[in-house]
């Protein structure tokens, strides 16, 4: 049953998919990591833990990119009411940007790390090896030549269309994301500048322009779900990311309190990024309000969780544990502990990898030719995906948590000389690194029973 | 109140707030970065140590270890790492011996792999680590454990 308004939003589908794939190959990397934090030699040299770390963290990024690109292909055509400029640029971009990641993650794995860099010629025009942005240089261009033909495509469908409140927040989104990414080329000898710049990219995307895109996406599926008037969606939308930028421009200082700066970022970034949970629980607010008013009951029951799911998460991951260990005399201690991966963990599941799932949960059944929703059977099977996964992820969470906490009682809080060092604090961490693992292997379980639901039919009757 | 806030107005603090934090960040960069050298004392920096951030990249060993906090939490803190193991007098026998020594094949210890620098490398990133940790990040880490 096709009911797709637009028969180029398919386009999306490849790009779910893929993501999908990519997303499994980031938590059995995960997993593996969580193994090398408590025996260290679980796999011997063969994958080493930098590189298990470039894989995890890198693919998490690029699928969530082949989400964010799938949303829009799916989102912009409907929102403005028109079919995609060029469904076969979109297809023949998804092909490069699948092989350039596939390629650079087989590097990653086959190669050394320095081989790597010296094959793609890194001294020519040295970006690696900085966290986020290990990719090759080349990897790094074809980035930009995919975003640009995607924002091409885009801008075309959108100038030829209606402009949507959702629309134009989504394309902001987008275009702030591809700009900010140029600072990745831009890679200093002087260490100092390098850092402060390389946060251009990193905050200002996950604090900056991918909170526009979550707040369109969240938008889209609302209106479907609920049926509410689209002025006061698109209304509380605009306060809400205006209250993101107006916080986490400024909030990037919270990254500035211990590089080569003035010492005024410690209260520009304390005092900017306290204010940063409030967007967030304006979304929580904005989502269950917009659920309880709404003017039809849609049969994707799944979409709807997922929505609520991605406010409540993205507020406790990125609002609440973000603001434990933001103000700067508590980040002192807190720096570049597990504090920071547990907030991590939380917070990029919460806003992106489940705003991510909450379109593909609205989209697939029409994607698939479905209908408006799966079957109660597979809807039944995605929630259990849906609280395996995000339960998984509270844990997993919790346990970093204490294991950063205790972290700083004992590595950062005595004086020098009574303080414990790096190597023998991990191995009083090693209880909560278990206990970790375990959350990550539920985690695990959530997923197939997420990828499951896709398969799942209804019964045929006897 | 909904009736008298209209989706316009929520339209213009979106777009005029945006700008003007971003206008302040900006005018806050450009100072931030008229101050840094006073604090990143670029004037240390060396064609050794230029080579020493290259290879610090080009062997990924922020895949492991923070450098000022930042990186994986995996391996220790390395900014600190000159004064930690020696300074002046020891830093570079110890450096020297240790990268040498890898991998330590301690059973179930998290395994440094063997990166194969030559001496001269080795020596370049000495270098860049002492560099390192003679910037001003505003007193930290809190003590020498990083």
């Amino acid at each position: 049953m096709n009911t797709l308004k637009y028969q180029s939003q398919a386009v999306a589908k490849p790009y779910f998919v893929f993501a999908m794939i990519l997303f499994v190959g980031q938590i059995l990397f995960g997993l593996l990591m969580g193994l090398q934090y408590v025996v260290g030699d679980i796999v011997g040299g063969l994958i080493p833990f930098n590189v298990a770390r470039m894989v995890h963290t890198n693919l998490l990024i690029v699928w969530l990119l082949f989400g964010f690109m799938g949303a829009a292909y799916y989102l912009v055509p409907e929102e403005a009411e028109t079919e995609l400029h060029s469904p076969k640029l979109a297809i023949a971009l998804f092909w490069i940007f699948a092989a350039a990641g596939v390629a650079t993650i087989l590097g990653y794995l086959l190669v050394p790390y320095a081989t790597l860099a010296h094959i793609t010629g890194n001294d020519l025009w040295p970006t690696m090896g900085r966290e986020f942005l290990e990719q090759p240089t080349i990897t790094k261009i074809g980035i930009v030549v995919v975003a640009l033909g995607f924002l091409y495509n885009l801008g075309m469908t959108i100038l030829k269309g209606r402009k949507t409140a959702i629309n134009m927040v989504m394309m902001t989104g987008l275009i702030g994301l591809a700009v900010f990414f140029l600072f990745a080329f831009y890679n200093p000898t002087n260490l100092a500048l390098d850092k402060y710049f390389w946060w251009f990219v990193v905050h200002l995307w996950v604090e900056g322009v991918w909170e526009l895109i979550m707040g369109a996406i969240l938008a889209f599926v609302l209106i479907k779900v609920t049926g509410v008037d689209r002025e006061v969606i698109e209304k509380w939308l605009y306060v809400i990311i205006a209250m993101a930028l107006i916080s986490g421009i400024l909030g990037t200082g919270h990254h500035f309190y211990w590089l080569m700066t003035p010492a005024y970022w410690q209260w520009v970034g304390s005092i900017f990024s306290a204010i940063e949970p409030l967007p967030f629980f304006a979304m929580v607010l904005y989502a269950f309000n917009m659920v309880n008013r709404r003017r039809r009951e849609h049969p994707n029951k799944a979409a709807t969780l997922w929505a609520l799911g991605t406010s409540v998460m993205a507020f406790l991951g990125a609002g609440v544990w973000g603001f434990l260990h933001t103000l700067a005399p508590v980040n002192y201690y807190t720096h570049g502990t597990q504090i920071t991966a547990a907030h991590g963990h939380m917070a990029f599941y919460g806003a992106y990898a489940m705003i991510v799932m909450t379109i593909m949960s609205y989209a697939m059944p029409k994607l698939r030719g479905v209908g408006e929703a799966n079957c109660n059977r597979a809807q039944v099977v995605e929630m259990w995906g849906f609280w395996l996964m995000t339960v998984g992820m509270v844990f997993i969470t919790l346990f970093l948590t204490g294991a950063g906490v205790l972290q700083v009682w004992l590595q950062r809080l005595p004086e020098s000389g009574e303080a414990l060092s790096f190597m023998a604090t991990q191995d009083k961490l090693a209880i909560f690194y278990w206990l970790r693992e375990i959350a990550g292997v539920v985690f695990l379980l959530g997923l197939v029973a997420y990828l499951y639901s896709f398969f799942v039919t209804e019964k045929k009757a006897a | 109140m909904s009736e008298r806030f209209t989706k316009g107005m929520a339209r213009n603090i979106y777009y005029g707030g945006s700008i003007f934090f971003f206008l302040i960040f900006l005018a806050l960069t450009f100072h931030t970065t008229k101050e840094m050298p006073k604090r990143d004392h670029r004037e240390n920096i060396t064609e050794s140590v230029v080579r020493g951030k290259a290879l610090w990249e080009d062997n990924n060993c922020i895949g492991c270890h923070t450098l000022i906090g930042e990186g994986a939490y995996f391996a220790p803190e390395l900014a600190n790492v000159y004064d930690r193991r020696g300074g002046e007098a020891g830093f570079k026998a110890f450096f020297s011996g240790w990268m040498k020594a890898q991998p330590l094949n301690i059973p179930g210890r998290r395994q440094m792999p063997q990166f194969n620098l030559n001496d001269q490398e080795i020596d370049d990133l000495a270098e860049f680590l002492k560099w390192t940790s003679e910037m001003d990040d505003n007193n930290w880490p809190p003590n020498i454990e990083g």
